[in-house]
């Protein structure tokens, strides 16, 4: 048996029973002092103490860190090298106790009864995530390369110089920051979430960890974000397509159900807009997956001739407490009380203002008049759309009964148009259908290739008779199908 | 500071050649290859007859849709029967 103590210079309590165990030492007893501070306070507080050898260092808190103490002093009874007993701050019964057993007797006299210790520095929030992250490393949880900043170069330049960045300022992914990020998922670090093109990089949760870091995701978006790295990574999503093409889509993101709003996502005023991190982030954290593990960049495997700015981040929360219908993605397999996302390849939103419409009706023959001009009026069957319905316009299909199968028909029928209006060289415009499929001028040409290709989402203020647009990319079989994830299985 | 390296960490490495070279003035099999963008196939027309006349033998390729890679059996076939492949790539 013998005795392990661990104390830190700036401790009282450390102070009073420091001077105790270095008397039982030189006395010969085997007792082993070991100090969480640096050489020269520990040296320092030996000397005021008048101690005839000074403490040990525990260098790296190795061994603090072994035996994770809240409090200093602690006092370790071991037992061929394994933890028979402890005692955490000054407890003098316990100490002799502990003592008594090591055969290395205590002159305890003259000591309080009882005394709490002090904090081990163990438990210091910086030391704790440092230690965190070497044992991170230690076990194969953290694998990614460790990037060493010069002292003199700036974290937040060296990024940008670095490539990593979208445009905008990354934090640093610290192994510390990137171990707090991991916590907030019970997946192994090392899970595959999925291999992202265009050059096919493998996304660990530990690689999406980093880049949610770098974006400034709060950790409890974690499980969101992995859920659309594996949506967004389906083949069905065609994600390699919709990086490298001209047109200026990107993903976008719906978050649908109670997780949304615990981890703290707006879905009412300006749900599409800034000033919410937890959307923002997710949108461009997904992004910087792209960029970072799949190898995609504007400009060179990123062909879009124009992008637009949810290219940066793309993502918003639904609107479920008086939505007219169940979530998007519970209508698209998740099950009720659980959260899912779904991925569509969307270009920016668009407004579509109504500001008249009472009933159903002329609600959706409006709102299918705005559906028509994604992408170009003329263009039949190409795309698909997101329709954010406002809560104003909410409303009036609430309170009408009509749901989502019903609104998605009559949006469906609406937007169809003679084919005459839509044939090429029609008012002057060269854009249209091919004449040879225009055999008959009055049949109606739908639109969208289906009813279920218009996707309904419920998200925004109280106020504005308003819905907004998400228009797609070359849709379905030959383009991007959307894709949902539950989130559950990244909880 | 030290940082976690957020990219895949991809290292450059040799790949073998997956075609026979051309031989230079000698006649070869070429794959034209369609991704389905509009028009592409009168470009690809026009380069068939300029390389049958040149005596090459031409293989009429086609990928499913522009907007997914080649099938892999696609690519097989093209690396397996031909020297050269012309993608014909644009709007």
């Amino acid at each position: 048996m013998e005795l392990l103590a661990l104390v830190k210079h700036d401790c009282p309590v450390c102070d009073q029973v420091l001077p105790v165990l270095d008397a039982a030492r030189q006395r010969g007893a085997a007792i082993r002092i070991l100090s969480q501070s640096g050489p020269e306070e520990t040296e320092a507080q030996a000397r005021r103490l008048d101690l005839a050898r000074v403490p040990e260092l525990d260098r790296d808190l190795e061994l603090s860190a072994r035996f994770d103490p809240d409090a200093v002093p602690t006092l370790v009874l071991l037992d061929r090298g394994s933890e028979a007993d402890r005692v955490e701050g000054l407890d003098r019964a316990r100490l002799a106790e502990l003592a008594r057993r090591a055969g290395a007797p205590l002159e305890l006299d003259g000591l309080p009864e009882r005394r709490p210790g002090c904090a081990s520095l163990t438990r210091d929030p910086v030391v704790a995530a440092r230690l965190a992250a070497r044992a991170a490393r230690e076990t194969g949880r953290l694998r990614a390369r460790e990037l060493e900043l010069g002292e003199l170069e700036d974290p937040f330049e060296a990024l940008f110089d670095r490539g990593f960045s979208d445009g905008l300022p990354l934090v640093p992914p610290t192994p510390e920051r990137v171990v707090e990020m991991l916590d907030a998922t019970s997946r192994d670090a090392q899970d595959l979430v999925a291999v992202v093109p265009p050059y096919d990089g493998q996304a660990t949760v530990e690689k999406v960890a980093i880049n949610a870091v770098m974006a400034g995701c709060p950790p409890a978006v974690l499980p969101i974000l992995l859920a659309a790295v594996d949506a967004a990574c389906d083949p069905a999503f065609a994600l390699l397509g919709l990086v490298s093409t001209t047109h200026p889509s990107g993903p976008l993101v719906v978050v649908s159900g109670p997780l949304s709003e615990r981890v703290g996502m707006n879905s009412a005023g300006n749900a599409l807009g800034q000033g919410n991190r937890a959307t923002l982030t997710v949108g461009r954290a997904l992004q910087l997956v792209v960029r970072n593990v799949g190898g995609g960049r504007p400009g060179q495997e990123d062909r879009a001739a124009h992008g637009q700015p949810g290219k940066l981040s793309s993502c918003f929360a639904e609107r479920l407490e008086d939505s007219p219908w169940l979530g998007l993605a519970q209508d698209r397999g998740v099950p009720a009380g659980e959260t899912g996302v779904t991925l569509f390849a969307a270009e920016a939103p668009r407004l579509i203002v109504d500001q008249l419409a009472r009933t159903p009706e002329e609600l959706c023959a409006s709102l299918a008049g705005g559906l028509e001009w994604v992408g170009h009026r003329r263009l039949r069957l190409a795309f698909d759309a997101v329709l954010v319905l406002g809560p104003d316009h909410g409303r009036i299909l609430r309170e009408a009964g009509w749901d989502r199968g019903r609104v998605r028909q009559e949006l469906f029928e609406r937007s169809r148009a003679p084919a005459g209006e839509l044939v090429r060289g029609a008012g002057g415009i060269a854009e249209g259908l091919e004449e040879r499929f225009v055999t008959d001028p009055a049949a109606p040409v739908p639109k969208f290739a289906a009813p279920e290709r218009i996707l309904l989402a419920h998200a925004g203020g109280d106020a504005g008779l308003f819905s907004m647009v998400y228009g797609g990319w070359v849709a379905g079989e030959i383009g991007s199908e959307p894709v949902t994830r539950s989130v559950a299985p990244w909880q | 500071m030290r940082i976690l390296d957020p990219t895949r960490q991809a290292a450059p490495g040799g790949r073998p050649l997956a075609a026979r070279r051309m031989a230079a003035g000698q006649p070869a099999t070429i794959a034209l290859l369609d991704i389905r963008k509009p028009r592409g196939d009168v470009f690809l027309d026009e380069l068939e007859r300029l390389l049958t006349e040149r005596g090459h033998t031409v293989l009429r390729t086609a990928k499913p849709t522009f907007t997914k890679p080649a099938p892999a059996d696609l690519r097989s076939e093209i690396a397996d029967r031909c020297e050269a492949v012309i993608e014909a790539l644009a709007d």
